[in-house]
């Protein structure tokens, strides 16, 4: 039970007011409504009290009764007046009443808790929804934005592809055209030209002709004497069997030339043909034994089996020797169907390999492949981000080590600026502890001073008792007094043995008297302190030391 | 030999001593020696005489005079006995027997670069004619100048034809304007056309591989096809270009290096020896890193003859190199290796090259820019020889003694033999 509300429910101002402290203790759940409630139910519980009295008075009690036994009939609950007509108050039924009412209004409460929760959450709901509906509202405006974008960019380009293609055909066009020019003057030039050759070839008749004509004795050679062939023989006539002969060597020499090239044409044929028929061999000895899948390769291994059978045969009778179409085209192709199962062989072994590396079955083939492929992909993700990683971290480096002058200078600044204020903390320290040391020792000296003075006194104390003692017990207390004054003499000493004879003396000091024990204790005190204090103030005061101890020294000489 | 104006020398090749000397009527444009080296022709065009002397007999003389028709070009036929001469307007060719004094004429000889050819063995000849605008071929038989085939060729204008070392098979190539090589066999069939494109300017240059196996074809587009004897198809083509990107390919860069005078040695006058040495420009090879980028000419768009593609072929004796040379880059020499079919070193020379021939028996390359220097290269290196002597010695061409121990090299008035040491295994 959370929130409280307090409703103005007409009950008598007592019960009211105890039902109204009851709600300020009551425990709240923590919820801004709540809080809200008890602010309300604040000031309501001051209304309340207010509409209290004012429903019900002391003048008006029979009629509040009236009317509250009024509403409880019609709400359905039982009349609290009693069986009787009378005037008198059921109590319990009242009490009842007043119970099922308060159950009412815890009903009613949780019902409204519950309303209002779904409410809030109606609302929140709402909220979102109408969010979301604005984003999609503005996703849809801006991919309707990006179509329409889009759409003009298609546009643009397509007219731009129309009008390229268009250019395109002009160019072709104008291509053709000056091709089609390029042809028709050529023929026109050759047609010139040929006219020119023509007339030409007229004039070199003529020309010819008259040179013919003129038969100019000049045309003539002259000659010491013939000299003999080269080969020696003897021109011959020229006869129908010479040229017989001529054309008869002609076809020797071409005949020649031919059958020197086929000679060569067979030797590089048969070389081939010995390279084919080792790689055969190879190949063949590549592949391994085709036992794995007998369905696909059982033609294939008929074939090759008579294949190889043939060839076996062929190979007995020297193949190579042979070079008909047939035998050819069968080493052709045989050797093509090796080179393609060679080929197969390799490819199932390269799958095998992949599928090898990821581990998987013979199904998983496509998946270790991705497999490998993601992961490749990763990798290679990985490396790149090391790499900027890297890239990253040698430029931080780089401006680490070669900062410009000012930042350097600014950074060394820095350095002896840190270190100068610890420099300066240490000083203000040590000027402290300076001042600590210059108190002390003031108050050392003061001290010193007091206890000269004190130790007057003591002495002149002491003088008049030991006088007085003298004087009264002489007897009793020599040897103890003739050893405080040999402490005494003693004490006259240097300063170490001075701190240990005082420390002595006073300790000596101490167990004789009861009346010198203050004054011992306080001597005591005051040489400890004395002791102390020389002992620390040893490095400041070290001048002041002996200063003192002359001072303790005149002191004690003054006596 | 050597022709000086009117008169011809004739030396020794190993040691330059002068042997014979000859006077001629006329200024001399060209000699040539017969094949068995026992009589020289000179040929003076402008008169249209052909003066024959001989060796063994200074006292023998010959002379053809062609009177009003002219001589353009003259040249010996295979066995060192006959001359042709090719009358101006190539009207025809004549035959001069120096053994029968007989006659014989060749007519509609085609005007071209290269019309008659022999074949290496001396036995056929072949001659491009053009009858009825139409170009044909004709091979006769060197002994006793019969006409073996006549046959008509596919070609426009046809440029060239050259036989293939074994004699066998003739490669004729048309005008630069039509990219075709037609390969016809002796007895005058077509083996085979190769047309690589078609508009752009065609063939420039043609070599045969000393084997016969390749016919390389250099063309106006900066490549060079090569074909195989078997199925006359093109087996790779071999471009230029301007950047060298391959790291297998070694660049040899000529450099000038500036030459080092010891100032100790200094004398007054100074001699002679130190004032060449001063002023001459040394130059080495040094090998530039890859990538190199040559020197590139882009040439005059509209003017007949442009100086693109590839010029000259040629393949080394051995048949394992072919040296090229792009018109583009005039200052480089590609050297292919054949065996690979890959380009293995570029010369990069100072200076355009002028003319590059290949040892006629070992894998060695000389090569000359016009500069007092030759260079030479073989697979173990390359180096630069300078010309020693006083002045400058510009070298046009140069031309290898057949044993490949020396060479000739030539400049506009003067001429050096250069011996190559052999080295004593």
């Amino acid at each position: 039970m959370g929130d409280w509300k307090t409703i103005t429910v007409p009950v008598l101002s007592s019960d009211s007011k105890n039902i109204l402290s009851y709600t300020s203790e009551r425990k709240i759940s923590p919820t801004s409504m709540s809080s809200q409630v008890l602010r309300l139910s604040l000031p309501l519980s001051k209304n309340m009290h207010s509409f209290f009295s004012a429903f019900c008075t002391e003048e008006n009690i029979e009629q509040s009764i009236s009317y509250i036994d009024r509403e409880l009939t019609t709400l359905g609950f039982p009349s609290i007046y009693a069986e009787s007509k009378g005037k008198e108050l059921n109590l319990v039924s009242i009490i009842n009443c007043m119970n099922e009412l308060l159950v009412l209004q815890h009903k009613n409460l949780r019902a409204q808790e519950e309303v209002e929760m779904q409410h809030m959450k109606l609302g929140s709901d709402m909220d979102h929804l109408q969010n979301c509906y604005a984003k999609l509202k503005e996703q849809l405006e801006l991919s309707k934005r990006e179509i329409v974008g889009l759409q003009e960019r298609d546009r643009q380009l397509q007219s731009k592809n129309r009008n390229l293609h268009q250019l395109l055909k002009n160019e072709k066009d104008e291509v053709q055209k000056l091709q089609n020019i390029i042809s028709s003057r050529a023929t026109q030039y050759n047609h010139d030209m040929k006219r020119k050759e023509r007339e030409y070839n007229k004039l070199k008749e003529r020309l010819h002709q008259l040179v013919m004509n003129k038969k100019d004795k000049k045309i003539a050679m002259e000659i010491l004497n013939c000299v003999g062939r080269a080969d020696g023989k003897r021109g011959a006539w020229r006869t129908d069997k010479t040229e017989a002969r001529n054309e008869e060597e002609m076809y020797k020499v071409l005949l020649s030339d031919y059958e020197q090239r086929q000679k060569q044409l067979l030797l590089e044929n048969a070389e081939l043909k010995k390279i084919l028929q080792q790689m055969k061999k190879d190949i063949i000895s590549l592949l391994p034994p085709q036992k794995q899948k007998p369905k696909e390769k059982s033609d294939d291994g008929l074939v090759l089996s008579d294949q190889e059978e043939d060839i076996g045969e062929l190979n007995k009778e020297n193949m190579w020797e042979l070079s008909c179409e047939t035998v050819r085209e069968q080493l052709t192709n045989s050797i093509r169907k090796q080179w393609r199962m060679l080929k197969n062989h390799v490819e199932k072994l390269d799958n095998q390999v992949s599928r090898g590396h990821s581990g998987a079955l013979d199904e998983k083939d496509v998946i270790s492949r991705e497999d490998h492929e993601l992961e490749t992909e990763k990798l290679e993700l990985e490396i790149q981000q090391c790499k900027e990683m890297i890239k990253t971290q040698q430029q931080l480096l780089q401006q680490q080590l070669t900062c410009d002058d000012d930042t350097t200078l600014l950074l060394q600044d820095c350095y002896l600026l840190e270190e100068r204020e610890r420099l300066q903390e240490e000083w203000r320290l040590f000027r402290e502890q300076k001042k600590n040391f210059e108190k002390e020792r003031k108050s050392f000296t003061e001290a010193a001073i007091r206890l000269g003075l004190e130790r007057k006194a003591f002495e002149e104390d002491r003088g008049a008792w030991l006088k007085h003692q003298f004087l009264t017990m002489t007897a009793d207390c020599k040897s103890e007094n003739a050893t405080t004054p040999s402490a005494f003499l003693r004490s006259k000493a240097g300063s170490e043995p001075d701190i240990r004879l005082l420390k002595s003396a006073s300790r000596q000091r101490r167990p004789p008297s009861v009346l010198s024990c203050p004054v011992s204790a306080e001597s005591c005190q005051t040489s400890q302190y004395i002791a102390q204090n020389s002992v620390a103030s040893e490095k400041p005061a070290a001048d002041n030391m002996p200063n003192l101890w002359v001072e303790s020294d005149d002191k004690e000489e003054i006596e | 030999a050597s022709c000086v104006q009117h008169r011809l020398v004739v030396r020794d090749a190993s040691s330059l001593q002068l042997l014979q000397l000859y006077t001629c009527l006329d200024q001399i444009q060209y000699i040539e020696w017969s094949s068995d080296s026992l009589f020289i022709l000179c040929a003076l065009y402008k008169r249209g005489i052909v003066q024959v002397w001989s060796l063994e007999q200074p006292a023998w003389h010959c002379r053809i005079d062609e009177g009003s028709a002219g001589l353009v070009a003259s040249c010996w036929s295979p066995d060192g006995r006959h001359i042709l001469n090719t009358t101006e307007f190539h009207l025809r060719i004549t035959v001069w027997s120096l053994c029968t004094k007989s006659v014989s004429y060749i007519k509609y000889p085609k005007a071209c670069q290269q019309g008659v050819v022999f074949t290496k063995d001396g036995r056929y000849m072949a001659v491009a004619e053009r009858r009825d605008c139409k170009d044909c071929i004709s091979i006769f038989v060197c002994s006793n100048w019969q006409l073996l085939r006549h046959f008509e060729t596919e070609t426009q204008d046809l440029s060239g034809i050259e036989w293939a070392p074994n004699g066998c098979v003739l490669a004729a190539w048309d005008t630069c304007l039509e990219y075709k090589v037609l390969l016809y066999s002796l007895d005058g069939r077509l083996l085979s056309s190769f047309r690589a494109y078609e508009w752009p300017l065609g063939v420039k240059s043609i070599a045969w591989s000393p084997s016969s196996q390749f016919l390389a074809i250099g063309s106006f587009d900066e490549k060079v096809r090569i074909l195989n004897h078997v199925t006359w198809k093109k087996i790779t083509e071999l471009d230029h270009p301007a950047t060298i990107a391959s790291k297998k390919t070694i660049v040899y860069k000529e450099v000038e290096k500036s030459p080092t005078v010891d100032t100790e040695r200094l004398s007054f006058p100074p001699t002679r020896e130190l004032a060449s040495s001063l002023f001459s420009t040394q130059s080495k090879y040094d090998i530039s890193q890859v990538p190199v980028s040559l020197q590139y000419i882009k040439p005059v768009a509209d003017r007949a003859n442009p100086k693109v593609g590839v010029g000259m072929l040629a393949f080394s004796a051995d048949n394992c190199f072919l040296a090229t040379k792009n018109d583009n880059i005039p200052n480089a020499v590609w050297i292919w290796d054949i065996r690979k079919l890959k380009l293995s070193v570029v010369l990069e020379q100072l200076c355009t090259i002028q003319c590059f021939q290949w040892d006629p028996c070992q894998p060695r390359l000389a090569v000359c820019t016009g500069t007092s220097r030759v260079y030479l290269w073989s697979p173990a290196g390359c180096v630069v020889v300078q010309v020693p002597g006083e002045g400058d010695f510009q070298i046009v061409s140069l031309s290898w003694h057949c044993t490949g121990d020396s060479m000739v090299l030539l400049s506009k008035d003067n001429f050096c033999v250069c011996y190559l040491e052999r080295e004593e295994v």
